[in-house]
């Protein structure tokens, strides 16, 4: 039989591992680590000795030598009991690191991913800009040459992972040659002159993962910093992003099964006339549906991690995984909530956490909109 | 330095369990076997001195078959070997057979300490470790919460109801560890991809010389002639405090020393 989806057996147990260690570790300091706002170096240093930062990565760059489905498994399991944490690991492999291996030089590489692969240290991908996300080739993010060297100045704004005590830079895109349809991209310290992190935001979820806006006033980088080929940054970026939407994919089935958790505990405990919730149809089908969601959901994102894989083209079974994991984990988040009544609007309950938190899958990485639109280009309608 | 472990394959502690009616021995397909969580303290401190002094370790299992999983499990810690002991005749085996069985392995091999788990969550008898010590004639430092290295002497804290003695013993010997010891690590992936791959020798009893009338069920000394399942949960009592902690505290504290814990 040649359709087979089945983990390995040593895919199974990296499953176990991190769920274990996300129940053990992460979901006990969930809910204060979200009111605070405190984004945990601890824990990211932990996943990064049991490799999970490297998962992608061969070992001679400090990485763990597994896939880009292990990854996602991992980012899962994280997900299912913090999001914030696993967009952290979702963000510091498929967006941090992910440029330095596919576009850098050999020794780039060397230099830059065992301390990312190890979760030492993580790195930011400064695409969005704060002209538009969506329209990411409107960008006016500029790099002069300048010696041998370039001079940077713009901004960005959105950026994941890049203001944290172990944030050690940045891959941005800039227009170089002052040719807007020449974008490329550069690596930027976190400690160059005149380049600033701002303080972030007041955001309505993932609260305990780090996103900031950047400013870039004459930051100089030396010519080793181009990462890439002059010209193909906008291209490079882009890729990174088809591959990063299966990884966003996982992180929203992790929400939906996080939801699928609480609720199968819930509904079997609380009681309303004299009968537990559960035992009412309309608790009972919101649960039923909501496990059609993760495992419809959870199926995408293994079939667009195995075509990608196996070297076949992708990217329209990226953008269906993300678009439809991410509506349907808004979805279940809400009914989740739904569910658990008054106490669903409360931080008693992880569910109220998981609502605030899904809201953004559906933009972040290409919206909804945005993968329809990739969704319906790639069928051949008319542009 | 060679450290071997022994490690016990056990029913997953958080699951409800079923005894054979017959036979009185645990239902093990019933449940999902997990690998027993003191053994992840004792893994722990070997792998703590392989890091600090450079050790090989050894897991030492003796069970079914699918043991193996459990095997595989341990060496994804990042042990570097494993023996199995299997044999259809030490199904229902007590601790004094399974110490019989373990000593019999553990004679063919070379080893300067022995870590295992202080008890097991399935049979919680905590003799295995006393035994093996008894069999091999080799000190045993048990209920281990500290365990020191100097050359070849071993300090462990031993710990005790009400506290902890300090105990000493030369190498080869073997230390029994309790949970205090450490915290363990999570595996990595790269221990996880490993463990398929590190070696695993699998003997049958007439390998580690035991005879198999001395080990099972039929020839355990300990024999099971009755069980009855747990009741089921009373309901708990309740107290109503009056908001200044005084009714509620003193009924904590008169129910603990009613346990004697306190
Ligand atoms: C918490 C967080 C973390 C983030 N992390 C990163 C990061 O690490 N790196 C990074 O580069 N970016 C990051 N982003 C930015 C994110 O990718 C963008 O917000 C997203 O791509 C949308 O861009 P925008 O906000 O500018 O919205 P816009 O592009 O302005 O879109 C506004 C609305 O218009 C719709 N729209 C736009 N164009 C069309 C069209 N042609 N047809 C139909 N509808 C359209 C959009 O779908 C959307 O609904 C992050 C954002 C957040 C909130």
């Amino acid at each position: 039989m040649a359709l087979s989806f089945e983990l390995t057996p040593e895919q199974q147990e990296l499953r176990r591992v991190v769920r274990q260690f996300a129940v053990d570790k992460v979901a006990p300091r969930a809910e204060e680590m979200n009111a605070k706002g405190a984004f945990p170096v601890d824990l990211v240093q932990e996943m990064g000795a049991m490799g999970l930062f490297g998962l992608p990565f061969p070992e001679e760059y400090g990485g763990s030598g597994g896939t880009f489905l292990d990854l996602c498994l991992a980012i899962e399991e994280i997900g299912r009991v913090d999001q914030s944490l696993g967009i952290t690991l979702e963000a510091g492999v498929g967006l941090g690191a992910m440029p330095i291996f596919k576009f850098g030089s050999e020794e780039q590489k060397r230099r830059y991913l065992p301390a990312l692969a190890e979760g030492r240290q993580l790195a930011g991908f400064g695409l969005t800009e704060p002209g538009g996300g969506s329209d990411a080739a409107a960008l006016r993010t500029t790099a002069r040459r300048d010696g041998d060297g370039w001079v940077i100045n713009g901004s960005k704004q959105f950026i994941t992972n890049v203001g944290t005590d172990i944030s050690a830079f940045v891959t941005i895109t800039a227009v170089t040659n002052d040719d807007p349809r020449q974008v490329t991209n550069f690596i930027v310290p976190t400690d160059t002159p005149g380049y600033t992190v701002g303080n972030g935001y007041r955001k309505v979820g993932w609260h305990a993962s780090d996103t900031r806006d950047l400013y870039f006033d004459d930051v100089r980088v030396p010519a080793e910093n181009q990462l890439g080929a002059e010209g193909r940054g906008f291209a490079n970026f882009l890729s990174i992003l088809d591959e990063g939407r299966i990884a966003i994919s996982a992180l929203a089935v992790g929400s939906i099964q996080g939801c699928i958790d609480e609720c199968l505990r819930y509904a079997g405990e609380r009681e309303a006339f004299g009968k537990p919730i559960g035992a009412y149809q309309a608790v009972a089908f919101k649960i039923a549906d909501m496990e059609v969601q993760a495992e419809l959901a959870r199926h995408a994102y293994y079939h667009a991690a195995w075509l990608m894989s196996q070297g076949q083209p992708f990217k329209r079974a990226a953008s269906v995984a993300k678009l439809y994991s991410s509506e349907a984990a808004v979805s279940a988040a809400r009914e989740a909530c739904q569910i658990f009544g008054g106490y669903g609007f409360t931080t008693e309950y992880p569910v109220g956490r998981f609502y605030q938190d899904a809201k953004i899958l559906e933009v972040g990485e290409g919206t909804s909109e945005v993968q329809r639109m990739l969704i319906a280009r790639d069928l051949g309608l008319p542009r | 330095m060679r450290i071997i472990c022994p490690v016990k394959r056990v029913p997953d502690t958080a699951a409800s369990k079923k005894v054979d009616p017959d036979d009185f021995t645990l239902d093990r397909d019933s449940v999902e076997a997990i690998l027993n969580a003191n053994d992840e303290w004792s893994i722990e401190e070997a792998m703590r001195i392989k890091e600090r002094d450079g050790a090989e370790v050894i897991v030492l299992c003796m069970g079914p078959e699918q043991a193996q999983t459990t095997v595989r499990k341990a060496l994804s810690y990042g042990l570097d070997g494993a023996i199995q002991v299997t044999d259809p005749a030490i199904h229902g085996s007590d601790a004094v057979a399974t110490a019989r069985v373990l000593a019999g392995a553990l004679r063919e091999e070379s080893f300067d300490l022995i870590i295992m788990g202080n008890q097991s969550s399935d049979a919680r008898t905590t003799l295995v470790p006393a035994m093996l010590a008894e069999f091999l004639d080799l000190p045993a430092l048990t209920y281990a919460r500290k365990l020191e290295i100097d050359g070849r002497k071993l300090t462990a804290h031993r710990e005790t109801a009400s506290g902890h003695v300090v105990v000493e013993a030369e190498m080869p010997a073997i230390v029994s560890v309790v949970e205090a010891i450490n915290e363990p690590r999570y595996p990595s992936f790269k221990g996880i991809m490993a463990a398929k791959s590190k070696p695993l020798s699998t003997r049958d009893l007439g390998a580690v010389g035991v005879d198999a009338s001395e080990v099972g069920l039929a020839n355990s000394w300990t024999q099971i002639i009755e069980a009855t399942p747990r009741p089921p949960k009373q309901a708990g009592e309740k107290v109503d405090d009056d908001g200044s902690g005084t009714v509620g505290a003193k009924a904590i504290a008169d129910f603990l020393a009613a346990q004697k814990f306190i």
